[in-house]
């Protein structure tokens, strides 16, 4: 870094290694996504006694690229009568936020692009564009399936990211601090497993969870895309890479709620036994675990109803998150908090 | 009243979905069923009806004596026959045709046969890549025979008994 700065200047170095930052981050994030499609068809495989695919290189290895070249190939069609520049800008809308809010993830102690104070309002903030993308995509395909898909992803986006909000403020109340660096450090105990906030707020991250695999649109609050009942949803009109970029934009939303959960509630980097090293690989660990649930919460549960996941955000979640957030906010202004 | 406390804390808790992640971890878990297609197959009867094929009789002198019963019962119309007389006065068959993409494999030319000429073999993997491809003619079903005779007589042996 210091030779770099000696020959172009400190300025243009700093912005240089921002840079590489970035584009390790986006490679890193692509490859897991890439590497996550394969583990859901796998786990999802072996949930239904079936091995999952195995042709394409060692173990089925190569699969994912086998995909992603099938879908760049193919003719990317824009429907008669739709508005060409939003249709196209759509995808960019709902991929833009889910790789922008990598900037503030701390991946391990200082391991972190930008080390911001309000790191958690800044990803609040970024990911509730990504339902622009979904919006403007339904509005710009001209299709009433895209059309209602949009509008229920809308609806139900904006109810869960209440309860998400809320239970993310509990976090805030235990740790004092908006910086994602300074929430894990907060979780820094003698007692390992036991200082993280999963514990005195499990049904926070219970709550967190759910609404995390609905605000992605995952299974069981598939509606968005609903196959039965409106084909795919807001992609319906999507082909090709436009498709391709929704599917990336899906999946590095998945990952990126996984790691928040596990800053949040699971202690990032840190060992879940105070006798092992903290490190990198918890939070790998953490996160894939996390994902692992996504892709067994699809095996396991049916589609919800509309009116099914209304009634469960609005009815239950919001009224359990406020009276958790008072119940805390009693004990912590009593000192009865023990932790 | 203790039913209704008991629903409320199984809600909360998610008991019936904990179980049902628990039902599905287990199957992620047992062995797999799944047949490795080109490698591994699974086993077949000796009633397996697959292609079909013409016989011969071991002299060489094909069974078939164009009597158009299979014709007469194929469901699926797929058989055309036409016949005439040979020099040794003998009828035969001029024209023996399987549509199979008519045929349901339902096996009933095979037990209509009274002298076992038709028989449904176990080969299941063929294709065709133009249109006319499965359309097998009477050249391609006494080849088919001849090939795979002594499987087939053995399957026929082997059923003998329940006919």
């Amino acid at each position: 870094m210091e030779w770099l700065a000696e020959i172009i200047g400190a300025p243009a170095a700093a912005t240089l290694w921002t840079l590489a930052k970035i584009v390790a981050i986006v490679i890193a994030v692509t490859l897991s996504v890439a590497y996550l499609t394969l583990a859901e068809r796998k786990v999802i495989g072996y949930m239904q006694l079936r091995l999952g695919p195995n042709r394409v290189g060692p173990k089925g290895l190569l699969q994912p690229f086998a995909d992603v070249l099938k879908l760049l190939v193919k003719e990317i069609i824009i429907p008669t009568g739709a508005n060409k520049f939003l249709f196209i800008s759509a995808p960019v809308l709902s991929l833009m936020p889910a790789l922008a809010a990598w900037a503030v993830i701390p991946f391990t102690d200082g391991a972190v692009v930008s080390n911001i104070d309000a790191g958690l309002l800044y990803v609040l903030a970024i990911t509730s564009m990504g339902v622009y993308g979904v919006i403007v995509a339904g509005w710009a395909s001209n299709s009433k399936y895209a059309f209602l898909g949009a509008m229920r992803s809308a609806a139900q986006i904006v109810a869960y990211e209440i309860a998400m909000g809320f239970a993310l403020v509990c976090v805030l109340m235990m740790s004092g601090s908006l910086n994602l660096s300074v929430i894990v450090d907060s979780q820094r105990t003698a007692y390992g497993l036991l200082g993280w906030n999963l514990l005195p707020l499990l049904p926070m991250f219970v709550v967190y969870f759910i609404s995390a695999v609905a605000e992605t649109n995952r299974a069981p609050f598939d509606v968005a895309e609903g196959e039965s009942e409106i084909v795919a949803g807001f992609h319906v009109e999507y082909s090709g890479t436009a498709f391709a970029v929704f599917f990336l934009a899906e999946y590095a939303n998945m990952i990126l709620v996984s790691a928040l959960a596990a800053l949040m509630f699971l202690g990032g980097w840190l060992s879940p036994f105070p006798f092992l090293p903290d490190g990198f690989f918890w939070f790998a660990a953490k996160v894939a675990f996390l994902l692992f649930c996504f892709l067994w919460f699809r095996a396991t549960f049916p589609r919800y109803r509309y009116d099914q996941i209304m009634r469960l955000g609005w009815k239950v979640f919001i009224p359990l998150t406020i009276v958790w957030l008072l119940l805390i906010g009693v004990l912590m202004r009593m000192s009865w908090w023990p932790w | 009243m203790m039913e209704r406390i008991r629903s409320f804390f199984r809600t909360f808790l998610l008991f019936e979905l904990v179980k049902g992640l628990m039902l599905t971890g287990r199957y992620f878990l047992s062995p797999k069923l799944t047949v490795q297609f080109p490698e591994e197959k699974t086993p077949q009867s000796p009633r397996f009806r697959g292609l079909h094929a013409l016989r011969r009789y071991p002299n060489g002198e094909e069974r078939c004596i164009a009597c158009k019963l299979c014709e007469a019962v194929c469901p699926a119309l797929a058989i055309t026959i036409e016949s005439e007389k040979r020099e040794d006065n003998t009828r035969r068959t001029t024209r023996y045709d399987i549509d199979l993409t008519k045929c349901i494999f339902c096996g009933f030319c095979e037990e209509s046969c009274p002298v076992d000429s038709i028989v449904e073999t176990r080969i299941l993997e063929y294709h065709g890549e133009r249109r006319g491809d499965l359309v097998y003619t009477k050249e391609m079903l006494l080849a088919i025979g001849d090939r795979y005779e002594e499987e087939i007589a053995q399957d026929r042996a082997e059923d003998a008994k329940y006919r």
